[in-house]
Protein backbone atom coordinates (compact mmCIF):
# COMPACT_ATOMS: atom_id res chain seq x y z
CA UNK A 1 0.00 0.00 0.00
CA UNK A 2 3.04 2.31 1.25
CA UNK A 3 4.23 2.15 -2.53
CA UNK A 4 1.14 3.03 -4.19
CA UNK A 5 1.08 6.27 -1.85
CA UNK A 6 4.57 6.97 -3.17
CA UNK A 7 3.67 6.75 -6.84
CA UNK A 8 0.15 8.66 -5.87
CA UNK A 9 2.55 11.52 -5.06
CA UNK A 10 4.60 11.36 -8.56
CA UNK A 11 1.92 11.19 -10.36
CA UNK A 12 0.23 14.04 -9.13
CA UNK A 13 3.43 15.80 -10.41
CA UNK A 14 3.31 14.35 -13.80
CA UNK A 15 -0.76 14.85 -14.50
CA UNK A 16 -0.98 18.29 -15.75
CA UNK A 17 -4.65 18.42 -13.64
CA UNK A 18 -6.14 22.16 -12.94
CA UNK A 19 -6.91 24.22 -10.26
CA UNK A 20 -8.59 21.63 -8.26
CA UNK A 21 -5.52 18.59 -8.23
CA UNK A 22 -3.81 21.94 -6.61
CA UNK A 23 -6.11 23.08 -4.46
CA UNK A 24 -6.23 19.68 -2.70
CA UNK A 25 -2.41 18.91 -2.75
CA UNK A 26 -2.10 22.13 -0.61
CA UNK A 27 -4.79 21.06 1.76
CA UNK A 28 -3.81 17.52 1.81
CA UNK A 29 0.04 19.53 2.50
CA UNK A 30 -1.54 22.26 4.75
CA UNK A 31 -3.60 19.72 6.71
CA UNK A 32 -0.59 17.65 7.36
CA UNK A 33 1.76 21.06 8.37
CA UNK A 34 -1.13 21.42 10.95
CA UNK A 35 -1.01 18.50 13.04
CA UNK A 36 3.00 18.61 12.60
CA UNK A 37 2.52 21.94 14.41
CA UNK A 38 -0.42 20.72 16.83
CA UNK A 39 1.80 17.50 17.80
CA UNK A 40 4.90 20.07 18.57
CA UNK A 41 2.24 22.11 20.42
CA UNK A 42 0.91 19.42 22.95
CA UNK A 43 5.01 18.32 23.63
CA UNK A 44 5.65 21.88 24.38
CA UNK A 45 2.32 21.92 26.81
CA UNK A 46 3.35 18.48 28.09
CA UNK A 47 6.71 19.48 29.63
CA UNK A 48 4.97 21.62 32.39
CA UNK A 49 4.17 18.22 34.50
CA UNK A 50 8.35 18.53 34.94
CA UNK A 51 7.84 21.34 36.52
CA UNK A 52 8.32 25.51 35.40
CA UNK A 53 11.80 25.45 35.14
CA UNK A 54 12.28 22.86 32.53
CA UNK A 55 8.80 24.38 30.85
CA UNK A 56 10.04 27.73 30.96
CA UNK A 57 13.40 26.91 28.93
CA UNK A 58 12.13 24.77 26.44
CA UNK A 59 9.33 27.17 25.76
CA UNK A 60 12.02 30.50 25.79
CA UNK A 61 12.69 28.97 22.04
CA UNK A 62 9.46 30.19 20.75
CA UNK A 63 11.49 34.21 20.72
CA UNK A 64 13.41 32.60 18.60
CA UNK A 65 13.27 34.24 15.09
CA UNK A 66 13.94 30.91 13.31
CA UNK A 67 10.82 29.17 15.25
CA UNK A 68 8.88 33.09 14.63
CA UNK A 69 9.92 32.19 10.66
CA UNK A 70 7.94 28.49 11.39
CA UNK A 71 5.00 30.23 13.31
CA UNK A 72 4.65 32.53 10.23
CA UNK A 73 4.18 29.57 8.30
CA UNK A 74 1.89 27.91 10.75
CA UNK A 75 -0.43 31.04 10.08
CA UNK A 76 -0.24 30.37 6.39
CA UNK A 77 -1.28 26.66 7.01
CA UNK A 78 -4.04 27.61 9.22
CA UNK A 79 -5.40 30.49 6.61
CA UNK A 80 -5.43 28.19 3.50
CA UNK A 81 -6.58 25.09 5.22
CA UNK A 82 -9.37 27.16 6.56
CA UNK A 83 -10.72 28.91 3.30
CA UNK A 84 -10.28 26.11 1.43
CA UNK A 85 -12.08 24.01 3.79
CA UNK A 86 -14.97 26.65 3.41
CA UNK A 87 -14.59 26.30 -0.36
CA UNK A 88 -15.09 22.29 -0.30
CA UNK A 89 -18.11 22.56 1.84
CA UNK A 90 -19.78 25.14 -0.30
CA UNK A 91 -18.48 22.55 -3.00
CA UNK A 92 -20.53 20.02 -0.81
CA UNK A 93 -23.49 21.38 -0.04
CA UNK A 94 -24.35 24.38 -2.44
CA UNK A 95 -25.57 22.16 -6.57
CA UNK A 96 -23.69 24.57 -8.62
CA UNK A 97 -20.51 24.74 -6.45
CA UNK A 98 -18.74 22.34 -8.47
CA UNK A 99 -19.25 24.20 -11.21
CA UNK A 100 -17.72 27.31 -9.86
CA UNK A 101 -14.84 25.84 -7.85
CA UNK A 102 -11.86 26.84 -10.24
CA UNK A 103 -13.12 30.71 -9.37
CA UNK A 104 -13.60 29.79 -5.73
CA UNK A 105 -10.31 28.65 -6.00
CA UNK A 106 -9.24 31.77 -6.96
CA UNK A 107 -11.20 33.64 -4.44
CA UNK A 108 -9.26 31.39 -1.70
CA UNK A 109 -6.25 32.45 -3.13
CA UNK A 110 -7.08 36.38 -2.90
CA UNK A 111 -8.64 35.88 0.39
CA UNK A 112 -5.12 34.07 1.77
CA UNK A 113 -3.06 37.22 0.36
CA UNK A 114 -5.41 39.19 1.76
CA UNK A 115 -4.87 37.66 5.68
CA UNK A 116 -1.81 36.32 5.34
CA UNK A 117 0.69 39.09 4.58
CA UNK A 118 -0.30 41.41 7.01
CA UNK A 119 -0.04 38.65 9.76
CA UNK A 120 3.13 38.07 8.51
CA UNK A 121 4.18 41.34 8.52
CA UNK A 122 2.66 42.16 12.20
CA UNK A 123 4.64 38.50 13.45
CA UNK A 124 7.96 39.74 12.28
CA UNK A 125 8.08 43.56 12.19
CA UNK A 126 9.25 43.54 16.03
CA UNK A 127 12.44 41.77 14.77
CA UNK A 128 13.24 44.69 12.43
CA UNK A 129 13.10 47.09 14.90
CA UNK B 1 3.11 20.70 -40.47
CA UNK B 2 5.70 18.32 -38.65
CA UNK B 3 5.20 17.22 -35.72
CA UNK B 4 7.40 14.92 -33.11
CA UNK B 5 5.44 12.41 -31.27
CA UNK B 6 7.09 11.35 -27.86
CA UNK B 7 5.65 7.66 -27.45
CA UNK B 8 5.74 5.72 -24.23
CA UNK B 9 6.28 2.47 -25.41
CA UNK B 10 6.43 -1.00 -23.58
CA UNK B 11 6.65 -4.90 -24.42
CA UNK B 12 6.21 -7.16 -21.87
CA UNK B 13 8.19 -9.77 -23.65
CA UNK B 14 11.03 -7.75 -24.43
CA UNK B 15 11.12 -4.66 -21.92
CA UNK B 16 11.45 -4.74 -18.20
CA UNK B 17 10.70 -1.09 -18.31
CA UNK B 18 8.67 1.68 -20.34
CA UNK B 19 11.19 3.91 -22.65
CA UNK B 20 10.08 6.63 -24.87
CA UNK B 21 10.24 6.75 -28.81
CA UNK B 22 10.65 9.61 -30.79
CA UNK B 23 8.92 9.67 -33.98
CA UNK B 24 8.40 12.43 -36.32
CA UNK B 25 5.52 12.32 -38.73
CA UNK B 26 3.89 14.74 -41.40
CA UNK B 27 0.72 15.73 -40.79
CA UNK B 28 -2.63 18.87 -40.94
CA UNK B 29 -3.00 20.65 -37.73
CA UNK B 30 -6.54 19.68 -38.58
CA UNK B 31 -5.82 16.14 -37.75
CA UNK B 32 -6.24 14.42 -35.01
CA UNK B 33 -3.81 12.52 -32.69
CA UNK B 34 -5.13 9.13 -33.61
CA UNK B 35 -4.08 10.17 -37.18
CA UNK B 36 -0.35 11.12 -35.92
CA UNK B 37 -0.38 7.49 -34.32
CA UNK B 38 -2.15 5.62 -37.38
CA UNK B 39 0.53 7.23 -39.93
CA UNK B 40 3.72 5.96 -37.22
CA UNK B 41 1.74 2.26 -37.28
CA UNK B 42 1.10 2.06 -41.05
CA UNK B 43 4.21 3.96 -42.35
CA UNK B 44 6.80 3.51 -39.80
CA UNK B 45 6.47 1.09 -37.15
CA UNK B 46 4.16 -1.39 -37.42
CA UNK B 47 4.64 -2.71 -33.60
CA UNK B 48 3.00 0.45 -32.05
CA UNK B 49 0.27 -0.86 -30.28
CA UNK B 50 -2.72 0.85 -29.27
CA UNK B 51 -6.92 0.94 -29.18
CA UNK B 52 -9.07 2.67 -31.76
CA UNK B 53 -12.44 1.79 -32.67
CA UNK B 54 -15.17 3.99 -34.00
CA UNK B 55 -12.30 7.09 -34.02
CA UNK B 56 -15.06 9.63 -33.70
CA UNK B 57 -15.27 10.17 -29.96
CA UNK B 58 -18.10 7.70 -29.11
CA UNK B 59 -17.19 4.13 -28.25
CA UNK B 60 -14.55 5.35 -25.80
CA UNK B 61 -11.36 2.87 -26.75
CA UNK B 62 -8.46 5.18 -27.55
CA UNK B 63 -8.27 7.54 -24.03
CA UNK B 64 -4.67 7.91 -23.01
CA UNK B 65 -2.36 10.56 -21.75
CA UNK B 66 -1.65 12.82 -24.25
CA UNK B 67 0.77 15.86 -23.46
CA UNK B 68 0.07 15.09 -19.88
CA UNK B 69 -3.77 15.07 -19.88
CA UNK B 70 -6.35 12.31 -20.44
CA UNK B 71 -8.18 12.86 -23.78
CA UNK B 72 -9.22 10.86 -26.53
CA UNK B 73 -6.87 10.59 -29.10
CA UNK B 74 -9.44 10.54 -32.14
CA UNK B 75 -11.11 14.37 -30.33
CA UNK B 76 -7.62 15.92 -30.00
CA UNK B 77 -6.72 17.77 -32.74
CA UNK B 78 -2.72 18.23 -33.40
CA UNK B 79 -3.32 22.15 -33.54
CA UNK B 80 -4.44 22.39 -29.95
CA UNK B 81 -1.15 20.99 -28.74
CA UNK B 82 1.86 21.84 -30.91
CA UNK B 83 4.61 20.52 -32.94
CA UNK B 84 5.98 18.71 -30.04
CA UNK B 85 3.41 15.42 -27.90
CA UNK B 86 3.94 13.11 -25.82
CA UNK B 87 1.62 10.66 -25.80
CA UNK B 88 1.18 7.93 -23.16
CA UNK B 89 -1.05 4.96 -21.61
CA UNK B 90 -2.90 6.23 -18.79
CA UNK B 91 -2.21 5.76 -15.12
CA UNK B 92 -3.29 3.41 -12.65
CA UNK B 93 -4.33 0.41 -15.13
CA UNK B 94 -1.60 -2.43 -15.72
CA UNK B 95 -0.25 -2.05 -19.27
CA UNK B 96 -0.43 -4.58 -21.63
CA UNK B 97 1.77 -3.06 -24.72
CA UNK B 98 2.78 0.58 -25.13
CA UNK B 99 -0.91 2.38 -25.05
CA UNK B 100 -3.13 -0.32 -24.47
CA UNK B 101 -4.02 -0.94 -21.05
CA UNK B 102 -5.89 -3.59 -19.11
CA UNK B 103 -9.57 -2.69 -18.18
CA UNK B 104 -10.77 -5.87 -16.50
CA UNK B 105 -10.79 -3.95 -13.16
CA UNK B 106 -11.96 -0.85 -14.59
CA UNK B 107 -14.91 -2.93 -15.35
CA UNK B 108 -15.51 -4.97 -12.65
CA UNK B 109 -15.71 -1.47 -10.55
CA UNK B 110 -18.16 -0.31 -13.11
CA UNK B 111 -20.64 -3.25 -12.53
CA UNK B 112 -19.97 -2.78 -8.87
CA UNK B 113 -22.92 -0.41 -8.46
CA UNK B 114 -25.47 -2.02 -10.47
CA UNK B 115 -25.55 0.33 -13.64
CA UNK B 116 -28.85 -1.22 -15.02
CA UNK B 117 -32.27 -0.55 -14.53
CA UNK B 118 -33.84 -2.45 -11.49
CA UNK B 119 -37.37 -2.20 -11.34
CA UNK B 120 -39.67 -4.77 -9.37
CA UNK B 121 -42.74 -3.61 -11.02
CA UNK B 122 -44.40 -6.13 -13.44
CA UNK B 123 -43.12 -5.47 -16.68
CA UNK B 124 -45.59 -2.68 -18.23
CA UNK B 125 -47.33 -3.23 -22.11
CA UNK B 126 -45.99 -0.07 -22.98
CA UNK B 127 -43.06 2.16 -22.19
CA UNK B 128 -42.41 3.79 -18.57
CA UNK B 129 -42.92 7.33 -19.12
CA UNK B 130 -40.96 10.38 -17.58
CA UNK B 131 -41.73 13.98 -17.56
CA UNK B 132 -39.20 15.86 -18.93
CA UNK B 133 -38.06 17.56 -15.72
CA UNK B 134 -37.66 13.59 -14.71
CA UNK B 135 -35.70 12.98 -17.54
CA UNK B 136 -33.32 16.32 -17.29
CA UNK B 137 -32.74 15.11 -13.67
CA UNK B 138 -29.90 12.19 -14.58
CA UNK B 139 -29.56 13.46 -18.74
CA UNK B 140 -26.36 14.43 -18.26
CA UNK B 141 -24.37 11.27 -17.12
CA UNK B 142 -26.16 9.19 -19.58
CA UNK B 143 -23.40 10.65 -21.94
CA UNK B 144 -20.59 8.29 -20.66
CA UNK B 145 -18.80 5.82 -23.07
CA UNK B 146 -16.59 4.28 -20.27
CA UNK B 147 -13.47 5.74 -21.46
CA UNK B 148 -12.01 5.47 -17.92
CA UNK B 149 -10.57 9.10 -18.67
CA UNK B 150 -11.90 10.66 -15.24
CA UNK B 151 -11.05 6.92 -13.06
CA UNK B 152 -7.40 7.21 -14.89
CA UNK B 153 -6.87 10.86 -13.95
CA UNK B 154 -8.00 10.95 -9.80
CA UNK B 155 -5.42 10.94 -7.68
CA UNK B 156 -7.69 8.56 -5.09
CA UNK B 157 -8.02 6.25 -7.25
CA UNK B 158 -4.52 6.12 -7.89
CA UNK B 159 -3.62 5.37 -4.62
CA UNK B 160 -6.74 3.16 -3.79
CA UNK B 161 -7.35 1.08 -6.82
CA UNK B 162 -10.66 -0.60 -4.96
CA UNK B 163 -12.28 2.83 -5.13
CA UNK B 164 -15.05 2.73 -7.50
CA UNK B 165 -14.03 6.10 -9.14
CA UNK B 166 -15.79 8.66 -11.04
CA UNK B 167 -16.71 6.33 -14.04
CA UNK B 168 -18.49 3.99 -11.65
CA UNK B 169 -20.40 6.92 -9.83
CA UNK B 170 -21.03 9.08 -13.07
CA UNK B 171 -23.20 5.30 -14.10
CA UNK B 172 -24.10 4.84 -10.47
CA UNK B 173 -25.55 8.17 -10.81
CA UNK B 174 -27.76 7.71 -14.01
CA UNK B 175 -29.73 5.12 -12.72
CA UNK B 176 -29.87 5.99 -9.23
CA UNK B 177 -31.06 9.28 -10.51
CA UNK B 178 -34.04 7.60 -12.88
CA UNK B 179 -37.42 8.10 -11.84
CA UNK B 180 -38.29 4.84 -13.39
CA UNK B 181 -35.42 3.20 -11.09
CA UNK B 182 -35.93 1.30 -8.26
CA UNK B 183 -32.39 -0.09 -7.04
CA UNK B 184 -31.41 4.14 -5.82
CA UNK B 185 -31.03 2.59 -1.91
CA UNK B 186 -29.07 -0.73 -2.42
CA UNK B 187 -26.44 1.12 -4.76
CA UNK B 188 -26.62 4.14 -2.07
CA UNK B 189 -25.68 1.27 0.45
CA UNK B 190 -23.06 0.29 -1.83
CA UNK B 191 -21.41 3.94 -2.35
CA UNK B 192 -21.90 4.85 1.36
CA UNK B 193 -19.40 2.33 2.00
CA UNK B 194 -15.63 2.67 1.99
CA UNK B 195 -14.70 2.62 -1.16
CA UNK B 196 -17.53 4.42 -2.35
CA UNK B 197 -18.03 7.95 -3.00
CA UNK B 198 -16.85 9.27 0.22
CA UNK B 199 -13.37 8.74 -1.45
CA UNK B 200 -14.02 11.81 -3.73
CA UNK B 201 -11.88 14.38 -2.32
CA UNK B 202 -13.57 16.86 -5.35
CA UNK B 203 -9.90 17.51 -7.10
CA UNK B 204 -11.73 17.76 -10.17
CA UNK B 205 -9.36 15.98 -12.33
CA UNK B 206 -12.06 13.98 -13.57
CA UNK B 207 -14.54 16.83 -15.19
CA UNK B 208 -11.91 18.49 -16.56
CA UNK B 209 -10.78 15.18 -18.48
CA UNK B 210 -14.28 14.04 -19.54
CA UNK B 211 -14.20 14.02 -23.35
CA UNK B 212 -18.10 13.97 -23.28
CA UNK B 213 -17.98 17.45 -20.97
CA UNK B 214 -20.00 15.10 -18.14
CA UNK B 215 -20.51 17.36 -14.83
CA UNK B 216 -18.73 14.51 -12.93
CA UNK B 217 -17.41 15.96 -10.02
CA UNK B 218 -21.36 17.49 -9.87
CA UNK B 219 -23.21 14.33 -10.25
CA UNK B 220 -20.66 12.99 -7.64
CA UNK B 221 -21.76 15.66 -4.97
CA UNK B 222 -25.40 15.18 -5.91
CA UNK B 223 -24.58 11.25 -4.76
CA UNK B 224 -23.02 12.83 -1.62
CA UNK B 225 -26.02 15.28 -0.44
CA UNK B 226 -28.47 12.09 -1.27
CA UNK B 227 -26.96 9.58 0.88
CA UNK B 228 -26.40 12.30 3.25
CA UNK B 229 -29.40 14.50 3.39
CA UNK B 230 -31.57 12.44 1.03
CA UNK B 231 -31.60 15.50 -0.99
CA UNK B 232 -29.75 16.92 -4.63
Amino acid sequence: MSSFRWRTIAWFAWYRGQSGQWAQLLHRITGLGIVFFLGLHILDTSLVGFGPSVYNTVTAIYHNFVVRLLEVVLVGLVIYHALNGLRVTVIDLWDEGALYQAQMWGVVILLFLVLFLPSAFLMLAPYFR
Amino acid sequence: MKVELSIKRFDPDQDEASHTEVYGVEIEPTDRVLDALNQVKWYQDGTLTYRRSCAHGICGSDAMRINGLNRLACKTLIKELGSKISIEPLLGFTVIKDLMVDFDHFFDLYKSVKPYLINYDPTPAKERLQSPEQREAFDDTTKCILCAACTTSCPPFWSDPNFVGPAALVNAHRFIFDSRDQGGAERLEILNGREGVWRCRTVFNCTQACPRDIKITKAIEQIKRLVLFNRV
